[in-house]
Formats: C-alpha cells, structure tokens, sequence
C-alpha cells in the first residue's frame, strides 16, 4: 500500500537506549492475551514438574512461598515490538525450582492455567535465566499481568514468559507449544530478530 | 455465558483478517465448538486479539475454536476447534 | 484488499468525537452495521490498524462516513479526531461483517440498544431504514454518560419527532440532564420493560457498545423472553477500542 498517513507516527519513542532490532520502547505494559484471565484462588494454585508421566515436584502456594525468593531488574521485549526497560520482580529462580530434580530431559513445555503452552530449552530455565515471578513493581502480580504467578525469562521474547504459570513438563523432544506451532519462532531470542519460523 | 472478565471483543472484529481468506462473510457463518458442542454464529465467538495472533474462543466454554497468525507474508491459520464451519453460499450471487 | 479513502468533510459530534466522510473511488457499497478496517501507516512503514463502524445510510455515491470517539489512550483515535484533515488520505478494507447487518427487507420491529459509541452501527440503520422509505417499528435505546456525550441528538430528535415508529429514548449513566425523571445508572430490567420492545411481537434485537455493556444488555433481553437467536451483537474493547 503506498500511501502513508500524514503527520503519524504511532505510539512509538525514540530511544537513546540499546534496543532489540525492529522494538520500540514503552512506558506503560501493554496487557496482550490468547484468552480470558483466569482466576486462580491461592488455596487451590499448585506448582508441578512432571516429565509427562510422574509428577517430579509439587508445590501449593504455602510450601512455593516459603522457597528462597530473589528481587531482580530486567528488560523484557514482546514479539510485538514494544520493549520495557528496568522491570522490577520478586520471584523465585528456577535454578532452586529443579534443584533437586534429576533428568536427563533436554526441552520443556511450560503450561498454564487456562490452556497457554509455550516451549523451552531446559538449559534456558537454568542458570539464572529464568524465574517464577509473583510480585512485580514492588506489588502482587495482578492477574491481567499472570498473577498469582508467571514464568518469567527475559532473555527470550515475552511470550516465552508463560502468564499464570501451572507447571512445567520435562520432555525429551522438542514440541512446539501454542504460538510456537502456528507461525512463531521455535526459541525466540530478541536480539538475534528471531520472531517468526524461519527466521535465522 | 457471561463472565466478569470482558476483555475480549467478538468475531465481528475479525471479520477484516478473515476477508482476506474467505470469499463469504464468515461474522454469519454458524460454527460448532470441537469441545462442548456448541453451534453459534462466529460472530458471538470471544476474540483475543491484542496478542501475537487472533484467537476465537467459544462463548460458552472458552475453548479455543480458531488461531490466525500474520507473520510477514504467511499467514497462518488453524480451526481444528470447529467441528464445522456452515456459510450461506447465496452471498456469493451479491456483489457487496 | 485495501482501498484508499479521501477525507472530504469532517464534523465533531461531541467534544472527543468526530465524523469523518471519506471518498473511495471503487467502493463496492455496504450494508447497514457493516464496519470498516482503517490503516494508518507511518513514513517509516510502521502501521496501525483499527475497525470503526460505518455511519452512514447505504448510498451509490462512493462515500462513506464513519465517527471515531478520542479515546484517552488511542493511538489511533487521537490522530483521526485531531490531525485528520480534509484531503488526506486513509487506508480502508471493507466493508466486512455480514451477520450485525440491518436489510432493508427486514419488516419485524427492530431493538437497537447502544452503549457509548455503538451506537454509530445503529445510526446506519436509522439512516437506511429512513432512505429506504422503510416501515419496520424501530426503537433505540442509547446509554450514555452524560447528555454532552450523545451523537447525532438533532438528528434523532427531529426523527423521533417526526415518524412514530421511530422511538428513542436514553439512558444516562453518569450525569443525567436536569429534571430528568431517572437517577443516573445503567440500563436495568426495568428500562428494558419499558422501554424496549416486548418479546412477543417477534422484534430482533442488536446491541452494540464495549464488552461488558453488550453481555448485561444481552443477559437482559434474554431475562425479559427474548430468544437469543433474535439477538445480534458487536462487542468493543472494555475501554471502548476496537482493533
């Protein structure tokens, strides 16, 4: 189409800052779904690893909270082209999460309350790349943003990051999860631009 | 069914996406849910479509129905949560 | 497809919203409550797309009006009520929707219920109804804020008080005109019984407005006997914003 608007320019900022290709920075947090929030009351929210057949690990809200917890800051990038810089959370590593879990297993699947999936290398989750965050900006994570608790690994773009985080599934084959099996990048690193499948 | 999250628009809002694949008006088309069973017309589907991609969801039991995904010059598309998609065919004899 | 449309004429309607007509030179017509696909697109290529209900009757003239609401957060909505000028030009896809349609052949009365700015869908089936010369009974029921809020009041008052089948009446939901017989709130079951249609005279109903408005007026309808089969619906975003 070769006609541009006049005088428009969108939503976007210019940045002095280090940006992923093709990403614009934002200041508020844009709420993007694939469905309804679901809502998760504490005395039934359950955390599980299991390798598809057993399950490996299980935490309810009590025993998870009760994990040692990290405060961090980081940037996090959506695949569609909005970056927030400096984030704020408490959550807890998922290097204390598998600590006591042994396998052989290569790749996971995230999975969510509500039927949100998406995959990951289980060398990604580890050291220090990846939490489950609960408390964002200094508050409980509210559930527009995956409260009570989402996966957060921000060194992948943002829809690796599951909202309202349910488990993890330790597998040893690569599957694609939901965004991941309709036209999204397998792995998904913001810095190599790597957005869609067949993206480099 | 209603719920008290209403942050979701319905299938009138893709029906722009949808022209591009369809010849025939898809909001009218009648669809059953592959889950509960539920045949309504696509237009009360619950649509998600601030995300990476669009998706319909059943208004009774929230199961996804349809995905589309525009990525660069492909799109995407997976309706494996319909059963079956049934479109009026005398919209073709119209010119609008 | 996309087209390109021409802003010819611009007119607020209220403080934050404004009708633009546009002129698209290969436009195919409409129908009634059939809405539009507007793409804006940056020097850099960056583009943004949002739907917006057209307004406008049917009509052979290769024109087509839509009214766009500000809203606070818009990306989109800022620049069509602020920076548009006559002669610049947009891109159009449409119409599309074939279900939230009004036909001219319809003769069953008819129910519009809006809330906010979905009542511009509603508007084109007032307008076609009246260019087609049509008899059906239509009744609208418009919610809005306060009274500064209402689109096209002139026009709905003189049509109002001109034909008879033509009934229209408001519900305000945060500031009511002075001496208004009823307290600010939302549409309830009582102004549904009194001022909608009854279900046994076989009306169909539409309802157009942000989310949570087009559930509570629909669960109404259904809760005063009409069959959900009879009741169409188009959804905005909770905040209005339909993209």
């Amino acid at each position: 189409m070769g006609i541009t608007s006049r005088g428009f320019s969108g939503r976007r900022s210019a940045a002095d800052v280090k940006l992923p290709p093709g990403q614009y920075l934002t200041t508020d947090f844009p709420v993007l779904s694939a469905g309804p929030t679901p809502h998760v009351p504490l005395d039934r929210w359950e955390f599980v690893i299991d390798d598809g057949t057993n399950v490996l690990r299980k935490w309810d809200w009590k025993s998870f909270r009760g994990l040692p917890t990290e405060t961090f800051r980081v940037d996090v990038h959506c695949v569609t082209r909005w970056s927030k810089l400096g984030t704020s959370w408490e959550g807890v590593s998922l290097d204390t999460i598998l600590a006591d879990v042994k396998t052989d297993a290569s790749h996971t699947m995230a999975r969510s309350y509500g039927d949100y999936t998406t995959n990951l290398p289980l060398k990604d989750l580890t050291n220090k790349q990846a939490w489950i965050a609960f408390r964002f900006d200094g508050e409980d994570l509210a559930p527009e943003h995956g409260g009570p608790a989402r996966l957060l690994v921000p060194h992948l773009y943002f829809w690796k990051s599951a909202k309202w985080v349910r488990g993890i599934t330790l597998m040893h084959h690569d599957k694609p999860g939901f965004w991941e099996s309709l036209g999204y990048h397998n792995y998904g690193d913001p810095w190599r631009e790597q957005r869609y499948s067949g993206d480099e | 069914m209603s719920s008290d999250n209403y942050d979701y628009l319905d299938g009138n809002a893709a029906a722009g996406e949808l022209s591009n694949l369809f010849a025939m008006d898809v909001t009218a088309a009648e669809g059953q849910c592959a889950h509960c069973g539920e045949k309504r017309r696509f237009a009360e589907a619950h649509l998600f479509m601030r995300g990476p991609g669009i998706v319909a969801r059943c208004a009774v039991c929230e199961n996804v129905l349809l995905r589309l995904v525009n990525v660069r010059e492909r799109m995407f598309l997976d309706m494996r949560g319909m059963t079956f998609l049934s479109l009026d065919t005398s919209q073709l004899q119209k010119s609008s | 497809m996309w087209r390109v449309g021409t802003v010819v004429a611009l007119h607020d309607e209220t403080a934050t919203a404004r009708t633009m007509t546009l002129e698209v030179p290969d436009w195919p017509g409409h129908l009634a409550g059939q809405h539009v696909d507007v793409r804006l697109t940056a020097s850099d290529g960056y583009s943004a797309v949002r739907s917006y209900s057209i307004a406008s009757a049917p009509n052979s003239e290769g024109r087509v009006e839509v009214t766009v609401e500000r809203l606070p957060n818009g990306e989109v909505s800022p620049y069509l009520t602020q920076e548009v000028a006559v002669g610049d030009r947009l891109g159009l896809r449409g119409p599309v929707g074939g279900w939230f349609v009004w036909r001219t052949q319809q003769t069953e009365p008819i129910q519009l219920i809006a809330g906010g700015s979905g009542v511009v869908p509603l508007m084109a089936m007032i307008r076609s109804r009246v260019s087609a010369g049509s008899t059906a009974p239509f009744r609208l029921l418009y919610s809005v804020r306060e009274p500064g809020a209402v689109f096209y009041r002139d026009e709905l008052h003189a049509l109002s008080a001109h034909d008879h089948s033509v009934g229209v009446s408001y519900a305000y939901t945060r500031t009511a005109p002075k001496d208004w017989p009823r307290p600010p709130g939302r549409i309830d079951a009582t102004l549904i019984a009194t001022g909608a249609w009854p279900s046994n005279l076989g009306p169909t109903s539409y309802v157009c407005g942000p989310t949570s408005f087009v559930e509570n007026a629909t669960d109404l309808l259904i809760a005063a006997g009409h069959g959900r089969k009879n009741i169409r619906t188009e959804r905005f975003g909770a905040t209005g914003e339909r993209k």
